[in-house]
């Protein structure tokens, strides 16, 4: 049965991915095409632009994954372009030690720029997105001044010679197709680690991070690898830059650069390499076809980033979004395929009991948590219930480490469940919703479940970066399980959709499968049945009953007590931070106080 | 020296400090940091120079001008580059919104005045030395500003209303305070502060159109050291930039002093995220 529905939706799903692969590899033909045919069709300065858009898009490629992917405001990349370049150049000229060669100074220009694209990164790490736009603005204008300053080493305001390419690439032709090929190998690099999890992670990170810790995503260990990519990159890039301009000055290295490579990704669309990548060649032809306007580059460019943020957020990469244009079926049901679960969620065997003993959270004054102790049943469901502000969203946050108690403490078995540390729970077995779902909304249903089995992931960065083998592999049984979940919570004909054209009753399934990606031994829901209509709410009550049917215990906060009743095993009803009642739903549903307080006679 | 490193430190201060402020200024009503800060800083010393120097207004009738002028852009600020992406969900449009529109003022500055540094008129013409006034011009100014701020806020009706909607937007709107309003009047006294930043340092800085750029990254670090929102802080840690920065560079050079206040920066945001001195944290969850 399950085999069966698994190939039935692969074949439900491919048809459109299919065709948009198929769409994207003319597009890529196409381009490959004009590229290598550009130098016999044109003159030696259209060769000369293709040489600078394919240098840009050396750095720009990796600076995507930064911008466009990790969502941080890096617009001051030409900082590390110049160190590139400078580094190359003083090393080939031999203004510090003997001359070497190119191929040794790119090299060494790529470590320096990642050592200074971690530096310029580690604020972005802790701090809001407007720091890190600091930093980078900040680096970007003591860089010129060092090298202004730096007379002996970088020649100061004289400059020094770029490095000179040796055969075959010291003519305008052969550089072309060098930096052609440099382009094509960083557009293969980056694309593999857009489509592996450390992609996918930083997305999460971007646009739902609280859910992506849930999930177990460790902000600095996705971030960290991807600031020393576009580091390393960017100053290669810098040393190319340097060879094309055969002489460079602090002159070279304008702002207006850096907001070049910074636009061409928003007019791209984030999220996207090929968006960023069309970004690059209209930015870098637009004055070239509109002479009278140089001198207002910088303008436009500004102009084009206000237009872009306030009116087409999306960018190119929507308009190339060929699959999200047909329209989804109208009064769409979600129809939960529980019977399939059993095979894909191995049965828990070790009964471990999630228990907390006499937690106490207070806000100021306000004692939110007031020496709650409760046990969490493998196997079992467990309810929470109680009026506004009582205080369950806050024990689970308790739980999955958002806050740490004040007072109390959490076990977990036998161990004791250390506070704090939200992204060390999904590594131990603990999964949960939101009562708001937390969900990216610009990538496909599928990728969103994907991201709940991060903690899978053992591909390390370099492996994902060559796409070997272990990591297509590990990827390929992420995906397999993601879809195989879909099924089971009724959503796998809607896996390519881009998720924010999905309704909400919706995306809480969606949530339900991306906690199920760890095969968790407890979940906490956090009000799974607000926004449902009474039919899935029915539909969901099966699933949560299924779930725990494979040994998870669940901790199921909700204000429909119906729900609560009919498949809790065990009841807690909460007060203003306190424990009002306890016990099984009969016991709950006869108790005199209960009724009083919440239930109402 | 020290009495050059201390005049010089004090007056850089100064104007870091009145930047910080402007951030601060803009930021209480509209959690926005705006990359125009540190422009309207830039056009304090260019519009200055413009009425006094080339149109030979008189100092006064220039002072004023240059104030209207920079309020304007405030108001233009929170129309084109604020009030749009304030419904958002993404939070950080408004850097890129604030960045362009900062970007654009530059090449605009850039074109019509030219990319070299020009004078900026003597206004008083007592003092020399360590007392020059384009040293004591600006920690006059500075203070001055503050004292008015504190004025503005304690004694004042709209004062207080920019206290309260600073506090807590949604309690301020559901008591009939005009929300809007109070936000585009913030972001016109931000800019006259901006515009005093520049108008006070011009004699320090000249006007010329690069100082934007500069004044965008050392205004902010006197923000970032005294906690986003916290004017007090503001002051302290652009004094204490401005002290920095001039020590190091009488002491070890420029670069190095460039350098030096970067690494500062990058330490104190890594150690203290909050600033030295605290602002509020949001919740997450």
């Amino acid at each position: 049965m399950n085999t069966q529905a698994t190939a039935g939706s692969a074949q439900n799903a491919a048809p459109a991915s299919h065709h948009q692969a198929r769409t994207q590899l003319y597009w890529l033909l196409a381009a490959v095409v004009v590229a290598l045919g550009l130098p016999y069709v044109s003159n030696d300065y259209w060769v000369s632009i293709g040489t600078r858009a394919a240098i840009y898009w050396v750095l720009i490629s990796g600076l995507n994954l930064v911008v466009g992917f990790a969502g941080q405001l890096a617009i001051g990349y030409v900082a590390l372009l110049t160190i590139g370049a400078y580094t190359t150049s003083v090393l080939t000229a031999g203004k510090v030690f003997d001359p070497i060669s190119v191929w040794f100074a790119l090299p060494i220009a790529s470590v320096m720029g990642a050592i200074f694209g971690v530096i310029v990164g580690l604020p972005a790490l802790r701090l809001r997105t407007f720091y890190f736009a600091m930093t980078t603005l900040g680096f970007a204008t003591i860089v010129t001044q060092i090298a202004l300053a730096w007379q002996n080493v970088t020649g100061g305001g004289i400059g020094i010679p770029g490095p000179e390419m040796p055969a075959p690439f010291d003519d305008n032709l052969g550089f072309y197709y060098l930096c052609l090929g440099l382009a094509a190998i960083c557009t293969w690099l980056t694309a593999n680690i857009a489509r592996s999890r450390f992609g996918s992670g930083l997305i999460a990170v971007r646009d739902a991070e609280v859910a992506a810790e849930a999930c177990g995503i460790s902000k600095s260990r996705l971030l960290i690898p991807v600031f020393i990519l576009a580091g390393a990159l960017a100053a290669f890039s810098g040393g190319l830059f340097a060879g094309l301009q055969t002489y460079i000055t602090p002159d070279a290295f304008t702002f207006e650069l850096s907001l070049l490579f910074f636009i061409s990704i928003l007019i791209g669309g984030r999220g996207s390499i090929y968006g960023p990548m069309i970004g690059t060649i209209i930015l870098v032809i637009l004055p070239e076809i509109a002479a009278p306007l140089a001198a207002w580059s910088t303008f436009l460019y500004a102009f084009l980033l206000l237009v872009i943020v306030l009116a087409m957020p999306g960018g190119i990469a929507v308009l190339l979004d060929f699959n999200n244009r047909r329209p989804l079926a109208k009064h769409r049901t979600v129809a939960p395929q529980t019977s399939l679960l059993a095979a894909l969620n191995p049965q828990h065997s070790a009964q471990k009991i999630l228990g907390l003993q006499d937690i106490v959270l207070s806000f100021g004054s306000v004692r939110a948590i007031d020496g709650v102790s409760l046990d969490v049943q493998p196997g079992k469901i467990h309810g929470l219930i109680g009026p506004n502000g009582s205080g369950k969203t806050t024990t689970l946050n308790v739980i999955s480490g958002y806050y740490s108690p004040s007072e109390g403490h959490l076990t977990l078995g036998q161990e004791p469940l250390p506070p704090g540390l939200p992204h060390l729970r999904a590594g131990r077995g603990i999964a949960r919703t939101f009562q708001t779902p937390r969900i990216v909304g610009e990538i496909s249903v599928l990728e969103n479940v994907m991201i709940g089995g991060a903690t899978a992931g053992k591909a390390n960065f370099l492996q994902s970066l060559l796409a070997l083998p272990e990591e297509r592999r590990e990827r390929q049984a992420l995906k397999t399980k993601a879809l195989a979940l879909l099924h089971v919570v009724g959503l796998g004909s809607l896996a390519d959709i881009r998720t924010d054209r999905l309704q909400h009753s919706e995306l809480r399934f969606i949530e339900i499968a991306r906690a199920l990606m760890i095969s968790p031994e407890f979940l906490m829901l956090d009000e799974p049945a607000a926004g449902l209509s009474s039919d899935e709410i029915n539909k969901l009550g099966a699933l949560i009953k299924a779930i725990s049917a494979c040994g998870t215990g669940v901790l199921l906060v909700e204000h429909h007590v119906d729900l609560i009743f009919e498949i809790c095993d065990d009841v807690t009803v909460l007060n203003l931070g306190k424990i009002l009642a306890a016990g099984t739903p009969d016991e709950i549903r006869a108790h005199k106080e209960v009724v009083n307080a919440y239930l109402g006679g | 020296m020290f009495a050059s490193i201390l005049a010089a430190g004090l007056a850089a201060g100064a104007i870091y400090a009145l930047v910080g402020i402007t951030y601060n200024t803009m930021y209480s009503t509209s959690r926005v940091m705006s990359f125009t800060a540190g422009q309207l800083g830039m056009l304090g010393g260019v519009f200055g120079s413009y009425f006094i120097l080339k149109l030979g207004l008189p100092i006064i009738v220039g002072f004023l001008a240059t104030l209207v002028c920079c309020a304007i852009l405030g108001y233009i600020t929170e129309i084109v580059a604020v009030r749009p992406v304030l419904k958002s969900l993404e939070q950080h449009l408004y850097v890129l919104s604030t960045l362009a529109l900062a970007l654009m003022i530059q090449q605009v500055t850039a074109i019509e005045w030219g990319t070299e540094p020009r004078p900026f008129p003597k206004l008083v013409g007592w003092g020399e030395g360590v007392w020059d006034e384009k040293f004591w011009i600006p920690v006059v100014a500075c203070a001055l500003t503050i004292i008015g701020l504190e004025f503005l806020y304690r004694r004042t009706l709209v004062g207080r209303a920019f206290v309260a909607v600073a506090e807590d937007n949604f309690a301020a709107q559901a008591l009939g305070l005009p929300e809007r309003n109070l936000r585009v009047a913030s972001y016109m006294l931000a800019a006259v502060v901006g515009g005093i930043a520049g108008f006070s340092g011009g004699e320090l800085l000249l006007a010329f159109f690069a100082n934007g750029a500069l004044l965008n990254f050392y205004g902010f670090v006197p923000v970032a050291l005294g906690g986003l929102g916290n004017n007090r802080g503001a002051v302290i840690g652009g004094l204490i930039l401005g002290l920095f920065q001039q020590a190091a560079n009488f002491l070890v050079g420029g670069i190095f002093a460039s350098v030096a206040v970067f690494t500062l920066f990058i330490v104190v945001l890594l150690a203290a995220p909050q600033g030295l001195f605290g602002s509020a944290v949001a919740r997450r969850v």
